[in-house]
């Protein structure tokens, strides 16, 4: 386990790491002449490591996978394009005010060859969050601007021109709630994304690749397949936020993130998310090449039959698709 | 469509059936503390004859003062069903019992459609008294419904906007039907429909960021609090108070997202004349 996980461990991950410690400090015995035999002891231990495993990751609750979703090491939008795509060229700015750093997009050839499909130029754009001080505040904490909103939309026209198809990966904890953001127009941009996505007469593929919250995900989150890694997280708001309001407290964020049913296998009834991509046990972060190789077939496997649908029947279909989202009952 | 003879009974309708207005022969004003006799304030339409402050008015407050005469209400038997099986303080489903109780309404939208002016016109509105106008499945259903008549119908849409965004208790249900009205809009747009957007006080997240900023033509209510995130989480992020009259109709107006603003007293006879401008050319 690399030094960097170690510092980046989760609360529910210490008794495990401290076995998997264990175990190292075994093996590492084993392998010197200490003229004892070990290898009984090593693999009761591997056992309990593996048993131990089995019993945090198979039974995350709810905030856990928030929390695996937010992991700092978790591979974010730049890269997923990075092992996904070949010969990317990240295009910048809205045309109209300016470039924002929270949404990246551009194009590519998606590398489906790798994972059972064709090469195939695509339109790739997703929340791009930092990993450290400088890079996170540049990135404004994968939080977008108007700005950010209208870059996408001006990429996804481009891409119709040119029929290229869409993948976009969600990532964020919102849209930015700032006063600049008000006067330009966030909500705006976002209701305009979700207009004209509903109409790009292009295939969209949606990834949740870890963080969706709110219509700042939405805002790019609108296509013909949803489909979402096993530990993301997808809802109208984040766990803290609905404990702030529905609470009066900022302690409830665990029993809200239960309440709002925001992961993958909560939403695959509800025909919000379509497809659930596995991730390796502990997740992406642990095995980030497994999640990218995972990722890029779903996208093949989705993406594949929407390029013979002929374009009408594609936007048909799309609005139909979320037409149909919604529970109610009729007295 | 029979929308000039009321089909279904009970629709009994009062005009200026409100709910922002305190019970009592006498109403002060929220905006300039002046004490006005209600049945002047009806007669106003629920604005203050002294500041033009306007009290919030239900779907059927609307329906009654833009309408010709006689409507017709759709899908007011739609219900919420609870599908997170949402409990917080309290159990969803007994708030929103509670809620139907106390309001008399089903949830918080209601459709109709009807003559503005001799135009027929499909129109939705949100009502804020029922869990803050949020929106869930039941009103994402009601707008999305709203919207499509018009386009099957061939005719112009309304939706008159009251909410503080998407309803938290159905979780991504409820961000989803932003995209589901969002969808349905560009059915109208492309069959060169006019659909308009009335905004009143407040409309804030979710809402503000889907139906209620797609119209071709957005009115809004003077004074009325408009925005994506609310005041609070701006002035949160900030570290600083927000500037005097921030996220109002007449702000919104300034920075360009809005087309008018318009006293309630006139906005039939503007919606008309609008109406007519676009379609009888």
């Amino acid at each position: 386990m690399s030094q960097n996980i170690k510092l980046n461990l989760l609360e529910f991950e210490k008794p495990l790491y401290e076995l998997e410690q264990k175990l190292e400090e075994m093996r590492a015995l084993s392998h010197e002449d200490t003229g004892s035999d070990l290898s009984k002891t090593l693999q009761a231990l591997e056992e309990r490591v593996d048993e131990l495993r089995e019993s945090i990751y198979k039974n995350l609750t709810r905030w856990q996978r928030v929390q695996i979703a937010r992991h700092p090491d978790r591979p974010y939008t730049l890269d997923h394009i990075d092992a996904l795509t070949e010969g990317f060229v990240e295009l910048h700015g809205d045309r109209l005010f300016g470039e924002d750093p929270a949404i990246v997009g551009g194009f590519g050839t998606f590398k489906g060859s790798r994972y059972g499909g064709k090469d195939q130029t695509v339109l790739i754009l997703g929340h791009q969050k930092g990993r450290d001080t400088k890079t996170r505040k540049f990135r404004r904490f994968g939080m977008p601007n108007p700005e950010g909103y209208r870059k996408a939309l001006r990429l996804m026209k481009m891409a119709a021109r040119f029929d290229i198809p869409v993948i976009t990966l969600l990532d964020t904890t919102g849209a930015f709630p700032g006063l600049e953001a008000e006067e330009r127009g966030q909500a705006e941009a976002i209701a305009r994304n979700l207009f004209e996505m509903a109409r790009l007469p292009v295939p969209i593929v949606v990834v949740i690749i870890g963080e969706g919250a709110s219509g700042g995900a939405l805002g790019i989150g609108v296509g013909d397949r949803i489909l979402m890694l096993e530990n993301a997280w997808y809802s109208v708001i984040s766990p803290e936020s609905c404990s702030s309001i529905l609470w009066r407290s900022w302690d409830y964020k665990e029993e809200a993130a239960r309440a709002l049913k925001l992961t993958a296998p909560d939403l695959i009834p509800f025909g919000i998310v379509d497809q659930i991509i596995a991730e390796p046990i502990g997740g992406a972060h642990r095995d980030p090449e497994t999640t990218f190789e995972a990722v890029g077939r779903a996208i093949v496997e989705n993406l594949t039959p929407l390029l013979s649908v002929p374009t009408q029947e594609l936007l048909d279909n799309r609005l139909a698709k979320f037409d149909a989202m919604g529970t109610f009952s009729e007295v | 469509m029979s929308w000039f003879k009321r089909t279904s009974a009970g629709i009994k309708t009062q005009r200026g059936q409100q709910n922002d207005v305190p019970e009592g022969q006498w109403v002060k004003c929220q905006g300039c503390s002046e004490t006005i006799t209600r049945r002047e304030l009806e007669r106003q339409l629920l604005v203050c004859p002294r500041c033009q402050y306007h009290f919030k008015m239900s779907p059927t407050g609307y329906f009654n003062l833009l309408f010709d005469g006689d409507y017709e209400v759709f899908d007011d038997n739609i219900i919420s069903a609870d599908p997170l099986q949402f409990t917080d303080q309290k159990p969803y489903k007994d708030r929103l019992e509670a809620t139907r109780k106390k309001t008399g309404l089903q949830d918080a939208a209601k459709a109709a459609v009807g003559l503005v002016g001799g135009y027929p016109i499909s129109v939705s509105a949100m009502d804020f008294t029922f869990i803050g106008g949020s929106m869930g499945s039941v009103v994402g259903e009601i707008v999305a419904r709203s919207i499509k008549r018009a386009y099957e119908n061939k005719i112009p849409a309304l939706v008159i906007t009251q909410s503080g965004g998407a309803r938290m208790m159905e979780g991504a249900l409820s961000l989803m039907q932003m995209a589901k009205t969002s969808a349905h809009l560009t059915r109208l747009s492309e069959a060169g429909l006019p659909f308009f957007v009335l905004l009143t006080n407040p409309t804030t997240g979710g809402v503000t960021a889907s139906f209620a900023m797609l119209g071709d033509i957005h009115l809004a209510e003077p004074g009325a609090l408009i925005g994506f995130a609310g005041p609070r989480v701006i002035r949160e992020t900030m570290g600083q108070d927000l500037p005097d009259g921030f996220q109002t109709s007449e702000f919104l107006l300034q920075k360009g997202y809005i087309d008018r603003i318009v006293d309630r007293r006139n906005l039939k006879d503007e919606l008309a004349h609008l109406l007519a401008l676009l379609l009888s050319k």
